[in-house]
């Protein structure tokens, strides 16, 4: 659906346009943030929400001075970026203890958000912690709900208490003591999901709440709801005053911007997120991965951040007046893959690259980083005549540069195809006719 | 505070203010800039999605200057038209017997309440009803699903847990054919859609059907959390892409969420939606009537 990258090159588009640096208008910051709109919209954050958000943002934005390093596009990405890490908060995934054992712990949410998988992995999390957590059932509606939490209880090795489709607040308070006879620390409690405009239900949650006195409220939201998110959360966080969120199924390809509504409107921190399907796949919240995300675009920033430090301002001059030149040459080339090395990871630094739909990621095992050591060893193998004139390393020199970089034949050819290759583009790319290459003419986002 | 408390105040009036603000858009008065701003709101807010609420404005701007339409009373007539055309764009399955129903969607969207309830409603209509518990990945899911028959009084077709599911559908065809089973509702692992062995393992049970038992009618459905947001899209677009989905099973639609991403899904992928899931009883799954939903869009 082409969502990824689509903001950066709306953005570009409307940036493209205007030549001059300095600081940003009045207009093109409208124009921008017509696009943030349609992004943040696109991941579900709640209109309200975005319209207040916008025009925080906007008014932020105008007269800033737009940093030499950045582009106008990037600058005010960079905004809006740093405004939504504000706004979603720090990473703050403790959990309350109690002063009173045992510290009690109340899942809340609507049906099907993932609360009774979520007990499983918090138990687990709490134990790998050193404590000693006990689970009890309180959905007596949903059918099969007890057993559900009995086999999550089972595989993370955690008791479950449950005393059938009793009364659930009675069921509450009892669980405690058990807790408490038990020897555990920790009592997770799993309700049972309903909607924020059941009142009978909802006065149930509060009837529980008062009986044991929770630590912590945690609010199960998945993280594929759309606009209702915030109402939701709303009503939750006003009949219980919740003390936290767990977003739940981060693992599809939602944008979750419900994160953001949930936040803006209940102030209240994300703690944890729900990675997969095993019980290990709990995650602490960050609040800037999550801003990408619902950006839809790769963490850009950091990208920049990494090439301009890991780059010099010289070494970029040296490069661009070779380019002119034409005079790139292997030990240029070289340099180029230390660089490279400089900025870290590899595939770390491609999963920052936006415009890249996550299906086409680059996996850890398709960057083979043992090949670009290798290309390094074979350019140190060859004299710097042969670097500044590869087209004279004929059959007896490869053979030569093979054996003293300790590998192939094969390997040299390899390298030699793709200097040519990597000239050629720099060639296109001096000469504006990137666009027209690869597929559907994608291009660098900015 | 400041940021935060705005926009609390802001939302806890928003249901009041949104039909406040149609309502005063739609009694009268004329079309203004703001007239199609807060139109805009009032369906993004359904969870519409930008791309087809533009459209959608867009068609609607054509229609006025074409009918030459002043009053705002009447732009709400056609926006209702516009939006019910999509919907009815792609007609509903017209059901034969013997009838295969597989049952597909993402975790937590009530795929197997949805399946108890359609236990019911054909054995309400007088057909012979087995559901296939497929689903065999999540804890106690079967269980779950046996309690739905027993309240639907229909037979039930299981395995233990972590079995294939194959197989239990493979065992559940031979049974329909013996026993002449007008209708086999098949439930299935809920699991996200980005995920390749559940779509592997769906497109094994789709060759089985399929070369088990011609001669029945086979459809796909897929169930859709009205509270879902634009992700939605994506869930039918990969479900679609490993087996063709023929029609939608929106639940939950009897809390506040609109489902209005569905108005999406028909336009840009042609599946219509079946039936709704109005609440938790046994019996609170309608067919769906665009009309109504729609109404309840715009109200």
């Amino acid at each position: 659906m082409g969502l990824f990258g689509s903001l950066s090159e709306k953005l570009n588009h409307i940036f493209s346009k205007m030549k001059s640096r300095g600081k940003l208008s009045e207009l093109e910051i409208k124009q921008a943030m017509r696009e943030i709109r349609v992004a943040l919209l696109e991941a579900d954050v709640n209109f309200g929400v975005v319209k207040d958000f916008i025009a925080k943002v906007s008014e932020k934005a105008v007269g800033e001075t737009i940093l030499n390093s950045l582009t106008p596009g990037q600058q005010v990405i960079k905004i809006v970026n740093d405004e939504l890490i504000a706004l979603m908060g720090s990473t703050n995934a403790k959990l309350g203890v109690s002063s009173k054992l045992p510290t009690v712990i109340m899942m809340v949410g609507l049906q099907g958000a993932g609360k009774t998988t979520m007990c499983g992995k918090l138990s687990q999390l709490l134990k790998k912690q050193g404590k000693r957590p006990l689970l009890a059932a309180c959905d007596v509606y949903r059918p099969a709900a007890i057993n559900q939490l009995k086999v999550v209880g089972r595989s993370v090795g955690t008791e479950v208490f449950e005393r059938g489709d009793k009364d659930p607040v009675k069921t509450a308070k009892l669980a405690v003591e058990e807790a408490k006879s038990r020897g555990c620390d920790t009592l997770i409690i799993d309700t049972a999901g309903r909607l924020q405009i059941n009142e009978e239900l909802m006065r149930e949650l509060e009837n529980i709440k008062s009986e044991v006195a929770p630590t912590e409220i945690l609010l199960t939201v998945d993280a594929m709801t759309g606009q209702e998110a915030a109402n939701v959360a709303a009503t939750f966080n006003e009949r219980l005053d919740i003390s936290g969120v767990i977003l739940t199924k981060l693992d599809g390809d939602t944008r979750g911007g419900a994160a953001l509504s949930i936040k803006a409107v209940t102030g209240k921190p994300v703690k944890f997120c729900g990675t997969g399907e095993k019980m290990s796949d709990i995650e602490p919240f960050y609040p800037d991965r999550m801003a990408s995300r619902i950006l839809g675009m790769g963490d850009v920033l950091t990208l920049i951040e990494k090439a301009q430090s890991a780059v010099t301002e010289e070494e970029m001059q040296k490069l661009e007046k070779k380019l002119r030149e034409s005079a790139f040459t292997l030990d240029d080339f070289l340099t180029q893959f230390e660089q490279l090395g400089k900025m870290g990871n590899l595939s770390e630094v491609m999963s920052m690259i936006p415009g890249l739909p996550n299906n086409m990621r680059i996996s850890e095992k398709d960057v083979d980083e043992a090949r670009i050591e290798r290309f390094k060893a074979i350019i140190k193998s060859m004299t710097m005549y042969e670097r500044e004139h590869p087209e004279i390393i004929k059959a007896s020199r490869r053979k030569r540069i093979a054996a003293g970089s300790g590998t192939s034949i094969q390997d040299v050819n390899q390298l030699l195809k793709q200097f040519e290759q990597t000239k050629e583009m720099m060639r296109m790319m001096k000469n504006g006719k990137m666009g027209k290459m690869g597929k559907g003419g994608r291009r660098f986002p900015f | 505070m400041g940021f935060f408390g705005k926009i609390k105040e802001k939302l806890k009036k928003t249901k009041e203010a949104i039909a406040y603000k149609l309502n005063k858009l739609f009694t009268g008065g004329v079309l203004t800039d703001d007239f199609y701003d807060e139109l805009e709101m009032a369906l993004i807010s359904s969870d519409i999605g930008t791309e087809t609420v533009e459209n959608l404005m867009d068609n609607l701007r054509d229609v006025i200057d074409e009918k030459h339409i002043r009053n705002t009373a009447e732009v709400k007539d056609e926006l209702k038209k516009l939006m019910v055309d999509i919907l009815d764009e792609n007609p509903v399955p017209e059901y034969e017997y013997p009838l295969v129903l597989l049952v597909a969607g993402v975790n937590g969207v009530g795929k197997t309440t949805a399946i108890g309830k359609l236990a019911k409603k054909f054995k309400k209509a007088g057909k012979s009803v087995t559901i296939v518990a497929a689903d065999t990945f999540r804890a106690a899911a079967a269980d779950q699903l046996s309690v739905w028959a027993d309240r639907a009084g229909v037979r039930i077709v299981k395995h233990a847990e972590g079995a294939d599911p194959g197989a239990v559908v493979y065992d559940a065809i031979m049974s329909a054919k013996s026993k002449n089973t007008d209708v086999l509702l098949i439930d299935t692992a809920g699991r996200l859609h980005n995920k390749k062995n559940l779509m592997d393992e769906l497109k094994k049970i789709n060759r089985i059907i399929e070369r088990e038992y011609p001669d029945c009618m086979y459809l796909n459905y897929i169930v859709l959390d009205a509270t879902t947001g634009q992700n939605a899209i994506s869930q039918v677009d990969v479900f679609n892409e490993a087996i063709d989905i023929d029609g939608i099973i929106l639940t939950k639609l009897d809390g506040t969420a609109k489902g209005g991403v569905v108005l999406a899904i028909a336009g840009q992928l042609g599946v219509p939606v079946v039936y709704v899931g109005v609440g938790e009883g046994i019996d609170d799954l309608e067919d769906f009537d665009s009309r109504e939903f729609i109404d309840a869009i715009i109200e």
